[in-house]
């Protein structure tokens, strides 16, 4: 496949994509078109092949219309217990008629915010699909949180994804929070249908000094779902940062998250369960640009992978000469289930300050036989046994979501998905 | 042997020491006690020549020679051992084989012949009786996985192989079971003669049961502010440190 | 940190201790890369037409290449036009013993610490010494024959033993593998050929000494070493070059194949010469190894000291084919000025029960960049494979860099691999306390570093260990930080 075809294949985005915020659009399509989609022979894209399956999957690659959603569409789509604002989505256009009035904080559509430093922080050279969603977004959302503002209860972006008329959803996101602000947010897909679509997602967050921003990912929209989405975060002296990714299903999701510590002090947490089976692919990039001193970050990304499904694991700490005193810590566990399951993981340390501690470290493993046996000895039928071990597993990782009812709804997720067989 | 005159020092801005006059004689041991944060480390850095620490004012005389000017080389080559408090750990590098180099440098600098092997494991065999301390231990790397116990053991035996002057114990009863205690003391006062010198840091007079000081010095707030017999340290041990501290800010109220 | 920066301006690096050369009368290939050029040397060498063949395939192979760019090294394109190719020193007759070898020869090994007298030389080590092109002498051959064991220059063998050659040559690192292995196969001057037959436990060390003299010469020697069942050898290569101004190129291959139950320990001590203070000059080191267990309980075991080149680009691998096969990779890489190095190794498990180890410790001072890169692969059936790595990395100063890339690529459920990574500075601490004790801070970080390599060091012949050692201290003397 060559990188015209490629060029070809995206065509109708470009020709559909809105007349707002011109000039950025012609920038992004002039960086995709020097880009073109990454092949697998990309070293970013080796074993992640996004440009086959989306060539396979989509035959429409049009911008697919807003939905019209139902009140209990929204009702049923919340998840039991939740607690918090909810701010509505449907292939990526904004539903204020079912979403929270939040007070205090600012809640617009981009195209009404034309001077959004969109691309910023997610800047276009880095990735073809950051410079594709930039000339081809649909409409996006900006939130604007002041300084001082602590947003107790967690705010949910809820998305509503079907093919409509089109295959590709640009969904783009602009957050900025204030000084010494406090915000959580919790994003969750849901599917409508059961044709594959194609959602190529940009968020961007800018954290203040001393700011605390928590965002917490729910991937579970069904197999349908071909997914690129970026998350890009400044944040600046004394804030902390904190991600938490649950990725259960997907046919090929990639997910990159890059966080760029700007301020001495600042903490970048990065959490990650993958617990995936059938022929689901999972890619995690992340990204951890140490520039000021003083400053820490924690990765730790689990894995368990069943069936046929894959899981890819890519992490860059980069710790800049001038970021003396950091300490970066990344691990990456992971736990193979079956015969065709895949693992390929590539931590990577890059250090240009002398006086740091980092280390990072990863294993891949299969569940412990004699713990199992010593189970099912004790009168433990073996699913459950199995299920008890995985869970075991990955426990610590749940263990950093600071949300109870968020805490809990993660637990039964996961425990549905425990309890499920997997095929060994 | 050693004489401090009006030292100060202190870290990052912050005074710690504001004027320490001390004068130790060979054959002495000397007790510096005192409550937390009151110096008593910090004058044991001092005098070993670690770098975060600045002297302000103050001259500190060791058998002649301005200790001060030193690097922390030449005061260990001079004849100042360092007990650490926390001893480091060093991967790699066995015990054996750092004092080896150790000792050698020092003797270069005193113009002595290096010991050839087997005249260095002689020695060994010879210290090690002394502070009851392992073969394996030593050929393990430096302090790396030692206990508490073992790690002020191999303080104690590095001195009795390099034959210190003066040799400053800082803190090392701190974390020592009752035996560990014993074993350490013995080796420290084994090692005493007439012509070195010990100064004991401690926050505790139990040590001073096991090394008997001809002196105790009470350090509060970077200044001596009491000295006295070993009596001083059991009326310590018995009342604490309030009394000490009362007197001393009714001493500043009425001057 | 003032006191710190003050040695740092105070001391002065050594200066690179084998940085002399020699004036001899040398048969020389005009400089440039062409197909007259391989015939050129395949005629001088007066190779058989099968292997001119093969040299004029890896040609053609080689053009249809592009040099790779994926190192995380930077230097200026090489010109290989303007090298040459073939450089060896004139010998009036070929010497049919050590003894008819031209006595200057010789001498440049004696000045380098190397006797090639076997009267004089320690018991135990057999050495190929190789200056520029060629194979100037080996010693102990007769010694070595008695039990069937060949070593000797790759020239000689594939006069004497054009089958063994032919069988194994480019079969583990074959022509196309990349852009320097095939252009290595095209122009490969000499190198070390070494056969230990069936059962056979060879009794001392061989070893290869290369030293590159002549000026605007690229090194392109060729190792194979054939260990048969149940056959036991360790192998020592040590290198050097003189000190020039202009960058020379140094593009070897080393091919092992152990066979069933067949045991080989290969340890490099690679000092060539890294360049001066201000970066310019010293070797271009890229350079292909690899290992092949081919038969079931079979073991390969790389142990590498890099002290020196200007860039390296090296990683020596393990093929686990045979089951229960092990696979070892012991590093330190040291670099100081404006050295790059990017080095690592590569596990590919096939085999059930393969087992493979890395310790890699890198050490950067200076403006030097120091990479590791790896790949532990566990490929589908390779049931039960187990890895681990440890790759740790050491910063002296400010304006250096350490790296970690590995790659862990593993399609089999039952594979156990663990991969740690560290990167520290030398404690300020640590160096007090070496001072409290006498110690100079010059002498403190000798300790520490070699301390903090001494797992990999353990891995090397007692004889190299030792100037390892010296030469870790050489290489980092004047860089605390």
């Amino acid at each position: 496949m060559s990188i015209k075809t490629k060029q070809e294949l995206v065509q109708g985005l470009f020709t559909a994509s809105p007349s707002n915020f011109i000039a950025l659009r012609e920038q992004g399509k002039e960086i995709f078109l020097s880009q073109g989609l990454p092949s697998q022979k990309s070293e970013e894209y080796r074993f992640t092949p996004i440009a086959k399956k989306l060539e396979q999957a989509i035959t429409r690659f049009f911008p697919a219309s807003p939905l019209s959603l139902s009140k209990e569409q929204v009702q049923n789509a919340l998840l039991d217990g939740f607690e918090g604002d909810v701010l509505v989505f449907s292939n990526g256009y904004y539903h204020p008629e079912f979403s929270n009035q939040i007070e205090g904080m600012e809640v617009s559509i981009l195209s009404e915010k034309p001077n959004t430093p969109i691309g910023s922080i997610a800047k276009p050279e880095k990735d073809p699909f950051l410079s594709l969603n930039q000339a081809t977004f649909s409409d996006g959302i900006f939130i604007s949180i002041p300084s001082k503002f602590i947003c107790k209860k967690p705010i949910l972006l809820l998305n509503f994804h079907q093919e409509l008329d089109g295959q590709v959803i640009s969904p783009r996101i602009w957050i900025e929070v204030g000084d010494f602000s406090e915000v959580t947010f919790v994003e969750q897909g849901c599917s409508l249908g059961s044709s594959p679509y194609f959602v190529n997602k940009v968020i961007e967050i800018q954290g203040g000094v001393q700011s605390q921003i928590s965002y917490h990912r729910i991937q579970h929209e069904g197999n349908q779902v071909i997914e690129v989405s970026q998350l890009e975060t400044d944040i600046q002296r004394g804030a902390q940062f904190t991600s938490f990714y649950l990725s259960l299903s997907g046919d090929l999701i990639r997910n990159n998250l890059s966080l760029h510590l700007k301020g001495s002090n600042s903490v970048g947490n990065m959490y990650g369960i993958s617990l995936l089976q059938g022929k689901s692919l999972v890619d995690h990039h992340t990204y951890v640009d140490h520039k000021e001193p003083h400053a820490e970050s924690n990765e730790l990304y689990k894995g368990i992978f069943g069936d046929y499904s894959r899981g890819v694991f890519n992490g860059k700490i980069l710790v800049r000469k001038d970021a003396q005193k950091t300490n970066a810590f990344q691990q990456n566990n992971n736990v193979l289930l079956s015969e065709d399951a895949l693992i390929n993981t590539k931590p990577q340390l890059e250090i240009w300050a002398d006086d740091v501690k980092c280390s990072h470290g990863c294993t891949v493993g299969q569940l412990d036989e004699e713990a199992l046996f010593y189970l099912q000895a004790r009168g433990i039928e073996k699913t459950t046994a199995r299920g008890l071990l995985l869970f075991a597993f990955i426990a610590e990782v749940v263990d950093k979501i600071q949300i109870e009812s968020l805490q809990k709804y993660i637990i039964t997720l996961i425990q549905e998905r425990l309890g499920s067989k997997f095929r060994t | 042997m050693l004489s401090i005159k009006n030292l100060h020092a202190s870290i990052e801005g912050t005074p710690i020491l504001k004027g320490i006059n001390l004068q130790v004689n060979p054959g002495e041991v000397h007790a510096i006690m005192g409550p937390n944060g009151s110096g008593k480390s910090t004058l044991a850095s001092v005098l070993a020549g670690r770098e975060e620490y600045e002297v302000t004012q103050g001259e500190v005389i060791f058998q002649g020679k301005e200790l001060l000017e030193l690097s922390p080389e030449d005061r260990a080559r001079e004849g100042v051992f360092l007990a650490f408090q926390y001893p480091i750990e060093i991967p790699g590098v066995s015990t054996t084989n750092f004092l080896r180099t150790a000792l050698n440098q020092i003797r270069e600098y005193r113009g002595q012949e290096p010991l050839d092997a087997v005249k260095f494991l002689s020695l060994m065999k010879e210290k090690m009786a002394l502070v009851e301390i392992d073969q394996k231990l030593l050929s393990r790397s430096l302090n790396e996985g030692f206990s508490g116990g073992e790690k002020k053991r191999n303080e104690i035996f590095q001195m009795a192989m390099l034959e210190p002057k003066l040799s400053i114990l800082d803190e090392t009863d701190s974390g020592l079971d009752i035996d560990a205690l014993r074993i350490v003391s013995n080796g420290v006062n084994k090692l005493k003669s007439p012509s070195t010198a010990t100064i004991v840091v401690t926050h505790y007079q139990r040590l001073l049961d096991y090394i008997v000081p001809d002196v105790v010095h009470v350090l509060y707030q970077g200044r001596i502010v009491k000295s006295g017999s070993k009596e001083l340290a059991l009326e310590l041990e018995q009342k604490g440190y309030d009394w000490i501290k009362e007197e001393v800010d009714t001493a500043k109220a009425t001057a | 940190m003032s006191k710190d920066n003050q040695l740092l301006e105070d001391l002065t690096s050594k200066e690179y201790e084998h940085g002399w050369s020699v004036n001899y009368e040398a048969d020389e290939a005009p400089a440039g890369l062409n197909e007259g050029i391989i015939r050129w040397i395949s005629s001088k060498k007066e190779e058989p037409q099968w292997l001119l063949e093969w040299r004029l395939k890896a040609f053609a192979t080689w053009q249809s290449m592009a040099e790779p760019s994926w190192a995380n090294v930077n230097y200026p394109k090489i010109d290989l036009q303007a090298l040459k190719y073939y450089s060896a020193p004139k010998q009036s007759k070929k010497p049919k013993n050590l003894n008819e070898v031209d006595p200057e020869l010789i001498a440049i090994y004696e000045r380098l610490g190397i006797s090639l007298n076997e009267q004089k030389r320690l018991q135990g080590i057999a050495v190929d010494a190789v200056l520029d092109s060629v194979s100037v002498a080996t010693t102990f051959k007769d010694t070595l024959s008695k039990l069937g064991i060949i070593f000797c220059s790759f020239s000689e063998a594939v006069k004497e033993h054009p089958e063994l050659i032919k069988k194994y040559l480019g079969s583990v690192v074959p022509i196309q593998d990349n852009y320097y292995a095939a252009l290595n196969s095209a122009v490969f001057s000499d190198g070390s050929f070494c056969y230990i037959p069936k059962g056979v436990r060879c009794p001392m060390e061989l070893s290869t000494y290369f030293r590159i003299n002549a000026a605007n010469t690229g090194q392109f020697e060729r190792t194979l070493i054939v260990a048969e069942e149940s056959s036991y050898v360790s192998y020592l290569e040590g290198c050097t070059a003189p000190q020039r101004d202009e960058n020379q190129l140094h593009a070897a291959v080393v091919e092992i194949y152990a066979a069933a139950h067949a045991e080989v320990k290969y340890s490099t001590v690679q000092n060539w010469f890294p360049g001066d203070k201000e970066g310019k000059g010293g070797i271009y080191n890229f350079v292909t190894k690899r290992g092949i267990c081919a038969g079931d309980y079979s073991k390969i075991s790389w142990t590498q000291v890099e002290t020196g080149s200007a860039v390296t680009w090296k990683y020596p691998s393990c093929i686990l084919k045979g089951d229960h096969s092990v696979g070892e990779f012991y590093s330190v890489a040291v670099t100081n000025n404006y050295q790059q190095a990017d080095t690592g190794t590569k596990m590919i498990h096939i085999g059930k029960n393969t087992k493979s180890r890395i310790v890699s410790k890198g050490i950067s001072a200076g403006k030097s960049q120091n990479s590791y890169r790896g790949q532990v692969q566990v490929m589908k059936r390779a049931q039960h494979a187990i890895n681990f790595s440890q790759c740790d990395s050491l910063l002296m100063g400010n304006a250096c860099g350490a790296h970690t890339f590995p790659y862990i690529d593993i399609a089999n459920p039952t594979a156990k691999v663990e991969h740690e990574a560290t990167t520290s500075k030398i404690g300020e601490d640590q160096i007090f306390y070496c001072n409290q004790r006498g110690i100079a801070t010059e002498d403190a970080v000798a300790l520490i570093v070699n301390g903090y390599a001494k797992e990999v060091l353990n891995q090397l012949p007692m004889e190299f260990a030792v100037e390892a050692q010296k030469l870790l201290a050489l290489t980092l003397e004047g860089s605390v930080g």
